[in-house]
């Protein structure tokens, strides 16, 4: 069979992925993390009689707490692969690859399976996080002249 | 409003992460890396502060504001103590996520069994 016969039926039979509905589904899933988490830094800044950047932190503290816990507890992953950008961009994407990096080198020990591949996934943005923020620091810091 | 603004920002980061997973070969990993490059790249001239000032909480929920965290607490650092509060300050403002997020992790996978 020709290479490229064989790629015209591959393509066929290749499960097409909707890219405008995955789209519309990240925004509003995106869309609808924004909106919680302003709703909780408003709970927390006035039953908490705290500011809103302390409001803020417990914000960002809660999502990661119930994201990890979703992860943990086996539904989370599919709805990150329903929502795929929506759950990932957000700070809940952060903690879930975390926990299922955790979870799932979890039979390889505590020492080289939990330490060493926890941070598998998120040490990338960690590692280019901090490069960049040093790095456009530097240049502000010096040729802008700081804050 | 704040309310009305969190949603359109946070569901047009998320809107741009997919369209560029869709459309390229990159994955989520690249994505997410791309993205707090980029959320330090515009505190580099404030943009980001600004659009915090605007957007409110929903703009502190991207991974790109991972990055702008970053920046940030490294330049408030390092206008107390000089270049070296560039390394001093990193961590600052990003250590309650990264922390947290460790010892969440390392409680749930202490008890939870992986699902498959």
């Amino acid at each position: 069979m020709e290479k490229t016969d064989y790629k015209k039926i591959v393509d066929k039979y290749k499960a097409k992925e909707n890219r405008v509905k995955n789209g519309i589904v990240a925004f509003v899933v995106g869309g609808l993390i924004g909106v919680l988490a302003e709703f909780l830094i408003q709970i927390y800044s006035y039953f908490l009689d705290i500011s809103t950047r302390d409001a803020s932190v417990f914000m960002i503290v809660t999502l990661i707490f119930v994201s990890s816990l979703f992860t943990a507890l086996g539904f989370f992953d599919k709805i990150v692969t329903f929502a795929r950008c929506g759950l990932i961009i957000p700070i809940t994407g952060f903690a879930h690859s975390m926990t299922s990096a955790g979870l799932e080198y979890k039979k390889e020990g505590l020492v080289y399976g939990i330490g060493s591949n926890i941070f598998k996934l998120a040490g990338s943005v960690i590692l280019y996080g901090v490069v960049s923020a040093w790095f456009f620091g530097m240049i502000r810091y010096f040729l802008f002249g700081g804050v | 409003m704040t309310y009305l603004y969190s949603f359109f920002f946070v569901g047009f980061v998320c809107l741009l992460g997919q369209i560029i997973l869709d459309n390229t070969k990159l994955t989520a990993g690249h994505i997410t890396s791309l993205f707090v490059v980029l959320g330090a790249f515009l505190d580099t001239f404030s943009i980001y502060d600004e659009i915090i000032k605007y957007v409110g909480g929903g703009a502190l929920v991207p991974i790109t504001s991972f990055g702008h965290s970053l920046i940030h607490g490294a330049l408030a650092k390092a206008n107390d103590l000089g270049g070296i509060g560039l390394v001093v300050g990193m961590f600052d403002l990003t250590a309650a996520g990264i922390t947290s997020a460790i010892i969440f992790t390392f409680i749930f996978a202490m008890i939870f069994k992986p699902k498959d």
